[in-house]
């Protein structure tokens, strides 16, 4: 207990600077005080709005980085195995890497229109290449005595790649899966705030340009907590999963 | 000892290619036969191919020229029926003590109960019990060892290939090793094929002794030391000595030519 405070003691730090400064600056609206914020914020979550539209938005970082996940894990593994996936896919992965995903976002709105199916392949395309990158160097590093072992067991090729590879490869993977993770909440607000009805992000703009700028903020912690527990609790998985390392 | 042999390599050669640079002719026209249940060490200086002729008969490389038969069989791909141990362990480092010699048992097709049972057994062995549960990042080298090779006695292979098994281990627990290896052998034979560089060692845990030359590695001599060792002074008798000196007069030439010393071709 007493390690987390000094841990955020940071934090609890910078909440009275915005506080006093909030207080300072008495009259101007863009810099509204944590009270107020928090006021908005059960105000928010009362009538139902926080909710509603947290769980579009929960739903379609998750639906984009689980199909993320999967076929980012399977092209990456993929690519390990085989040279001439290797050769057919890399080139695509390399011109793809350094694009800004954000700069999709009118691609995705012109072929899906402002529902969820826009955001979910923003979110998949955005997310897929930490994945497919993490598996690939994973996979590749599984070490071929191991291999060599598990197949004078009588190991067959799917056993292998169960057994030997998949396992070899989960460290590097799930830190992909972690950078996978930070992505799906930016692309999911940038992408919500400039085309979606529904959504944080969505919120955030709208209370913005309304002016309402305690009912901004309220949103714009919300998010930020959220990704902050999300990375937490992604992280203790990771930890309990990686128990067998020192 | 039944008059045919179980393993035969016979003319087996094989080039080592790196991914840059010129291939290597690894080993040249190499032929030996291995009974069943005979303890034979490879030895010979690094680099004269003694794993990779391991590994061929292993069937983890491809054989490109000459053959290999194991019971009559040609040697193809791996198979429980030759079990391995690599120097450097190679156990799951996911998967306890307990979770990796119950692998090739679970792939044999043992229950779950037989399996554990059978798993204890042979830790039990080995004498790792108590480090059932331990991940091999929290055991000692000299232990790794031991599990992995519980791990391979487990699935009961007939032939037990051990590529420089204690090489990577400290003096005192390569001789109590070695010892220990040598009472599960006398327990339950099996055949076994060891390779080492290390002459002592060969000469202690052999039948016979493959001394094999570099560049390209071919046999060179096979030398015959099936006399009595169990003796604990058995390093001070006369004719462990005389072995171990025999054999490492042709090693050393080997290891002089390994290097370079050309001067030392010619035989005294």
């Amino acid at each position: 207990m007493r390690l987390l405070i000094i841990r955020y003691f940071p934090l609890v730090m910078l909440a009275a600077l915005w506080e006093f400064a909030a207080r300072a600056a008495k009259g101007s609206f863009t810099l509204p005080s944590l009270v107020d914020i928090s006021i908005a914020w059960f105000e928010l979550v009362k009538s139902g709005e926080l909710l509603t539209n947290g769980a579009d938005s929960i739903y379609r970082a998750f639906a984009g980085l689980a199909l993320a996940v999967v076929i980012g894990t399977m092209l990456g593994v993929f690519m390990a195995l085989s040279r001439s996936a290797n050769i057919l896919i890399s080139p695509l992965v390399e011109l793809f890497y350094p694009l800004p995903k954000s700069a999709l976002i009118p691609i995705t709105v012109i072929w899906l229109g402002f529902g969820d199916a826009s955001k979910i392949l923003l979110i998949f395309l955005g997310c897929m290449l930490p994945v497919t990158i993490g598996a690939y160097n994973g996979a590749r590093s599984t070490e071929q005595f191991l291999l060599w072992s598990a197949s004078s067991m009588g190991a067959g090729h799917m056993r292998m790649m169960r057994d030997v590879v998949f396992p070899s490869a989960l460290p590097e993977l799930l830190n992909g899966i972690r950078t996978a993770l930070a992505l799906s909440f930016i692309l999911l607000v940038t992408s919500e705030l400039i085309a979606s009805r529904k959504g944080f992000g969505y919120l955030i703009g709208l209370y913005g340009s309304g002016g309402i700028y305690d009912a901004m903020f309220a949103t714009v912690l919300t998010v930020a907590f959220l990704g902050f527990f999300a990375d937490r609790g992604f992280q203790m998985v990771t930890q309990r999963a990686m128990s067998w390392r020192e | 000892m039944s008059s045919q042999a179980q393993i035969v390599v016979e003319g087996v050669s094989h080039y080592y290619r790196p991914p840059r640079g010129r291939e290597v002719l690894a080993l040249s026209n190499v032929s030996l036969e291995v009974y069943e249940r005979e303890f034979v060490a490879l030895l010979g200086p690094s680099g004269c191919g003694k794993s990779t002729l391991l590994y061929l008969i292993g069937g983890f490389l491809p054989i490109e020229r000459g053959s290999i038969r194991v019971e009559g069989g040609e040697v193809l791909s791996p198979g429980p029926d030759r079990g391995i141990v690599f120097q450097h362990f190679a156990l799951f480092p996911w998967k306890t003590v307990l979770g990796n010699v119950s692998y090739g048992l679970q792939l044999a097709g043992f229950s779950g109960e037989e399996r554990t049972s059978r798993a204890h057994k042979f830790i039990d062995l080995v004498g790792l019990s108590g480090f059932e549960h331990s991940y091999p990042s929290q055991l000692s080298g000299g232990m790794k060892q031991r599990a992995a090779i519980a791990r391979t006695l487990a699935f009961d292979p007939k032939i037990l290939l051990m590529d420089e098994p204690f090489g990577a281990l400290d003096s005192q627990t390569r001789s109590l090793m070695q010892s220990e290896l040598l009472g599960i052998w006398r327990s339950s034979p099996k055949t076994v094929i060891f390779v080492t560089h290390d002459v002592q060692e060969a000469v202690y845990l052999a039948k016979r002794v493959v001394v094999m030359s570099a560049r390209p590695g071919c046999i060179k001599s096979i030398i015959d030391t099936d006399f009595d060792k169990s003796s604990p002074d058995h390093f001070k008798s006369p004719e462990f000595i005389e072995k171990v000196d025999e054999i490492w007069n042709l090693v050393r030439e080997e290891a002089l030519l390994a290097q370079g010393a050309k001067s030392g071709a010619s035989q005294p």
